[in-house]
């Protein structure tokens, strides 16, 4: 299975620059993408994930059209061909 | 992962201003002045830090009736008033005795009217801020994610500036702030979906080459941006003779601007501006979008995002990410937030208009629901000075009110069929 991540400009450091980045993880979850994103860039998961291991609050994920946190969160499942993009929350308005 | 080098000198001719640097609300991590946003560490909101000199009542007082006569405390040089732009700001306080008489408060009650900036809301504050940061940056498109005042203010001053703009909104906006943006000759693209899917596709394109040279207003030039919304509360304080008000009660959407308002008081207070008086603020919003009603409530500080469905549509940001500083703010100062029904935004709009001849839009709907609601619930003390902000103009939003205000009546253009129609009112 593949899974889609993109990813945002400021992480790109750790993806050599790359905009997206195309994963196979294990477990089919939010969570799942995300240990396998940090196999093909290594450090970017503690970016996203605060130090318990929760989403961080400026941070936005989306699997395809929704944000996870109308979903389930971390355990939102990413079956074959989803997107997952990750955004920096702005304040908007 | 290493932050950035905070400039060695500052000085009043530097490109902005008495601005020195970026920094990350969430974690202290410091940035140099550029198009950035987000903190590298913690991904939390970057915000202008100052050196400010010394700023008396008289530099100010001295200056033009805008937003450019305090340009000292803004992110700006001090040639930002000379470049093109909308000079928007200094707009009326107006006493408001019949309102407050309407609302049974005895303490002086005053409206700030941003209607009357030069594309009718106080976005436009924001946006010749932002339009001078892009100048600096050498950013040759404004853009902007919108839910219509916004759209109005970048298509406007983009075309006073001279430059290209690109204004997203969502497709569903009301009518009339699509041919409000639309008239000013910007590309306009109606985008599938609420403001907070328009939002997310800002920060995606953010990064793509197709924007390498784009300023996205709220987005990429946030931190600039919202310095803008300090002048609401810089006018304020200056219109109110040089003091602070006790209450003031202003609409969320992001967030933002309430927190800016309060920024401005602590500064002024700060630079020994104004006497340092208690002050309370209070935020407004609609139930139809209220997370951050909501967690003030709950006693939350975290603020769970909401799917909007309102009348309010510049107010409907459903993720408000200065959220938590909205709640830090009003509960730092001991006001609180009320959320109001569209039914009572529309009574609002139409109070407003009735006892002090200011047509607000929904959101001013949304402030002065909120005021009744919060003097009805003792939240708000009656016999304080308050002071309610109008954000914009009830042209834009003529949808909300049209349905149940008209004409008294038809007749035959003759006297008898006035002295008729005006009896039968009787």
């Amino acid at each position: 299975m593949s899974v889609t991540v993109r990813v945002p400009t400021i992480l790109r450091t750790y993806t050599d620059g790359q905009a997206e980045v195309s994963v196979a993880p294990d477990v089919e979850t939010l969570s799942g993408v995300l240990t396998a994103l940090e196999v093909v860039a290594p450090g970017i998961r503690a970016r996203v994930l605060d130090d318990e291991g929760k989403l961080r609050r400026f941070v936005n994920i989306y699997v395809d059209d929704d944000d996870v946190r109308f979903l389930d969160g971390l355990d939102t499942p990413t079956p074959d061909g989803t997107s997952v993009s990750v955004i920096p929350a702005v304040a908007g308005g | 992962m290493s932050t950035a080098i905070l400039p060695s000198v500052t000085t009043i001719t530097s490109p902005f201003g008495s601005a020195s640097h970026l920094q990350c609300r969430e974690c202290g991590a410091r940035y140099s002045l550029g198009a950035e946003y987000a903190c590298i560490e913690c991904f939390g909101p970057l915000e202008v830090g100052y050196e400010f000199g010394t700023v008396t009542r008289e530099q100010i007082e001295s200056g033009p009736l805008s937003i450019w006569r305090y340009s000292a405390l803004l992110p700006v040089s001090t040639t930002a008033a000379l470049e093109p732009n909308l000079a928007p700001g200094f707009t009326k306080l107006v006493r408001a005795d019949n309102l407050a008489k309407a609302l049974g408060i005895t303490g002086g009650l005053w409206v700030k009217d941003d209607s009357g900036n030069p594309t009718h809301s106080f976005k436009d504050r924001v946006v010749a801020v932002a339009q001078s940061a892009a100048r600096r940056l050498g950013l040759s498109t404004l853009s902007c994610a919108s839910t219509g005042n916004l759209a109005n203010a970048v298509a406007a001053a983009a075309a006073r500036g001279a430059q290209r703009s690109v204004v997203l909104i969502p497709s569903d906006l009301e009518p009339g702030k699509v041919v409000t943006t639309a008239a000013y000759g910007t590309t306009l693209i109606a985008v599938e979906g609420n403001y907070d899917d328009v939002n997310r596709l800002c920060g995606e394109l953010i990064g793509d080459s197709v924007t390498d040279d784009w300023g996205f207003v709220n987005v990429n030039l946030r931190p600039y941006y919202a310095e803008g919304s300090k002048t609401l509360g810089y006018e304020i304080a200056e219109q109110l003779g040089w003091r602070l008000p006790q209450q003031v009660v202003i609409p969320i959407a992001s967030g933002a601007l309430l927190t800016k308002v309060d920024k401005g008081f602590r500064e002024f207070i700060d630079l020994g501006l104004v006497e340092q008086t208690p002050y309370r603020i209070f935020g407004a919003q609609a139930v139809g979008c209220s997370p951050v009603e909501q967690a003030f409530r709950a006693g939350h500080d975290v603020v769970r995002p909401v799917r909007p469905d309102t009348i309010a549509k510049s107010l409907a940001i459903g993720n408000p990410a200065d959220g938590p500083y909205a709640l830090d703010v009003v509960r730092r100062t001991g006001g609180s937030i009320g959320a109001v029904t569209d039914e009572e935004i529309v009574e609002g709009i139409r109070l407003l208009a009735e006892t002090e001849g200011i047509f607000a839009e929904t959101a001013g709907g949304v402030t002065v629901a909120t005021l009744r609601a919060l003097v009805r619930s003792g939240e708000l003390d009656p016999t304080a000075e308050t002071v309610l902000l109008n954000t914009g103009d009830g042209l834009k939003t003529l949808d909300a009110v049209s349905a149940h205000v008209g004409p008294a009546g038809t007749i035959s253009p003759s006297i008898s069929a006035v002295v008729n129609l005006l009896g039968g009112l009787a």
